[in-house]
């Protein structure tokens, strides 16, 4: 069995977002890149199941500029078998449908049996991705799944909604994009960084993917910050008349309890 | 003369609230340009939300009356939703940004190769059926305004609890039966558990207390669910504490876990990593208590102590009962 994990290159969650020149995105220099951290979650389901021996194969899928690259290392350094790079500056900044189709043409060559990414990409924040990859594919899909069993061809996902989960099943190959689940990734061990550097990683254009180029489907117009919150107000005295003043100020003056 | 699709989101056979404020927006939003507007139910008995539809805004129903919809199907409801949108002729289609909602609208936006509008806080129709909308990026560290000028049909999901429902009595939706979809879907949910006891879901509180590693134990997250209840609120958490097991990942707060937006969000021995502010700092009001004057969880508080979360929390707790029996 074959299981192709998509990773995107996504700035560190710890990062503070400045806006950058263009005043539509933000200005990444001297950020820190990461892997997207429910990619991380992905690509360690797809290792449990190799290292219980259901899987043969786990592949890294990326799209994006040369920089994107750093990512699919990452991920062969955790224990990916090998790589492949959809190499388009373009998709960077492209929205979600033309982004998937990206990864879709280099997933058909493929013929995985399971395609794993993250719910959704810490940035972006639109998780349109791992379900589109599944229409475009013609695969079933189970999105924000937090534990996954797979079996003789088929699978059973549990997905976290509001106050309740879903069991989902189905067969494969499937989609499935992962939410935080039990498993926290691994961090990658010495040798792990050093194998990875060994790996192989292809590298494809978007025109030897036969992937045309047309008029955006979503523009960004303009990133702005959020307006600053007003100060707040420290409230004194010692614990108990502390607790009693907030307790009357939530009612009276928030009007919130 | 143009129209608008809403999705309405159905569990256990009731029709989720973030569904009727997405009806209550397309209203409005058609009311603008003279359009009319038309909802899509699935389900056993979809037609019994003809009443609800109507009051919130819809011209029609259109209900797929099959016990086959009653839980999740993804390629049946994308398919489903895309066939409506081909019967009615709308130019945009609006969902509720729920976990099925997000789910479902990607999916069909692949299948009818448009543009998506993820989670909009702030939304305007453009000229020709068009879309512009104001979304979170970065887990709102930042929001992104961003526009469909071309796709149809255009759509988004609109992010739970930030537009209005809005009813007139009186107003009935005409019902169109509608036929399922004929697709053999490969993947369903044949399972629905909610945990026994009931707690609130974070997503969906309009309070919220959360405990991080100031609590120093997982058993003292009972000084945080004490105060939960006291207010009838949700228990939230710091990564901090759920990555070290003390409490469940579904009451994460944080870019890794939920984006919340409360009332109220009292944060407990939290002292605000950047991905945790990322999660709730778009709360209405906002309490910090931790011991240490400088953690950056005050720069956000609207209301803050500064003292040790044993000695605060039961005094709250105990404060908050006294002015609610009042």
């Amino acid at each position: 069995m074959k299981i192709l994990v998509c990773i995107k290159h996504v700035p560190d969650t710890e990062a503070k977002i400045r806006i950058g020149a263009d005043g539509k995105r933000p200005d990444l220099a001297g950020v820190k890149m990461i892997v997207s951290p429910f990619d991380e979650f992905a690509l360690e389901e797809a290792l449990l199941i190799k290292e219980k021996g259901a899987a043969t194969e786990i592949v890294a899928l990326g799209a994006g500029d040369e920089a994107s690259q750093a990512s699919l290392r990452q991920a062969l350094a955790m224990g990916a078998d090998r790589a492949i790079h959809v190499n388009d500056a373009a998709l960077v900044t492209a929205d979600a449908l033309t982004r998937a189709k990206a990864l879709a043409a280099a997933i058909r060559e493929e013929s995985p049996d399971l395609v794993f990414t993250g719910k959704t990409g810490v940035g972006d924040d639109e998780g349109q991705v791992g379900p589109m990859l599944g229409e475009l594919l013609g695969f079933p899909h189970a999105g924000a799944v937090v534990r996954l069993s797979v079996d003789a061809g088929a699978f059973t996902a549990h997905r976290d909604i509001e106050g309740a989960v879903e069991i989902v099943e189905g067969s494969l190959p499937a989609v499935i994009a992962f939410d935080k689940g039990e498993h926290p990734p691994r961090y990658p061990s010495l040798k792990g960084i050093m194998a990875a550097k060994k790996k192989p990683l292809a590298v494809k254009s978007a025109s030897e993917l036969g992937l045309a180029s047309g008029a955006p489907l979503v523009v960004r117009e303009k990133l702005e910050l959020p307006p600053a919150r007003p100060a707040g107000r420290i409230l004194s005295g010692d614990a108990g008349q502390a607790a009693a003043e907030l307790a009357r100020l939530l009612r009276d003056e928030a009007k919130v309890i | 003369m143009g129209a608008i699709l809403v999705f309405l989101e159905r569990r256990g056979g009731d029709v989720k609230a973030a569904s009727l404020q997405a009806l209550s927006t397309a209203r409005r939003l058609a009311d603008s340009t003279g359009d009319t507007v038309a909802a899509l139910a699935l389900g056993a008995g979809a037609s019994s939300a003809a009443d609800l539809a109507g009051a919130h805004g819809a011209d029609r129903l259109l209900a797929v009356d099959d016990a086959a919809f009653d839980l999740y199907v993804p390629e049946s409801y994308a398919a489903a939703l895309a066939e409506a949108a081909q019967s009615t002729g709308c130019d945009t289609i609006l969902l509720s940004g729920t976990s099925m909602g997000r789910d479902l609208a990607a999916r069909a936006c692949a299948r009818l190769s448009t543009g998506l509008l993820t989670d909009v806080v702030e939304l305007e129709r453009t000229a020709g059926g068009g879309l512009r909308g104001k979304r979170p990026v970065y887990s709102g560290k930042a929001y992104a305004w961003a526009a469909i000028p071309e796709a149809r049909p255009s759509m988004a999901t609109l992010r739970p609890n930030v537009f209005p429902s809005a009813v007139k009595d009186g107003r009935k939706a005409e019902v169109v039966a509608v036929a399922a979809p004929n697709v053999a879907a490969r993947a369903k949910v044949t399972r629905l558990t909610t945990p026994a006891a009931a707690e609130q879901d974070v997503a969906e509180a309009s309070i919220i207390v959360s405990g991080g590693r100031g609590l120093k134990a997982p058993e003292h997250f009972s000084l945080i669910r004490d105060l939960a209840e006291a207010l009838g609120g949700a228990v939230g958490a710091s990564r901090a504490v759920v990555d070290a097991g003390w409490i469940g990942h579904a009451h994460q707060v944080g870019q890794t876990g939920k984006v919340v937006s409360p009332s109220l969000y009292v944060a407990c021995g939290i002292s605000g990593a950047i991905q945790h502010l990322a999660g709730m700092s778009s709360s209405k009001v906002i309490v910090a208590i931790n011991k240490d004057a400088e953690a950056p969880i005050f720069k956000v508080a609207t209301y803050g102590i500064v003292g040790d979360v044993f000695e605060v929390l039961p005094k709250l707790t105990e404060a908050v009962k006294k002015v609610r029996g009042s």
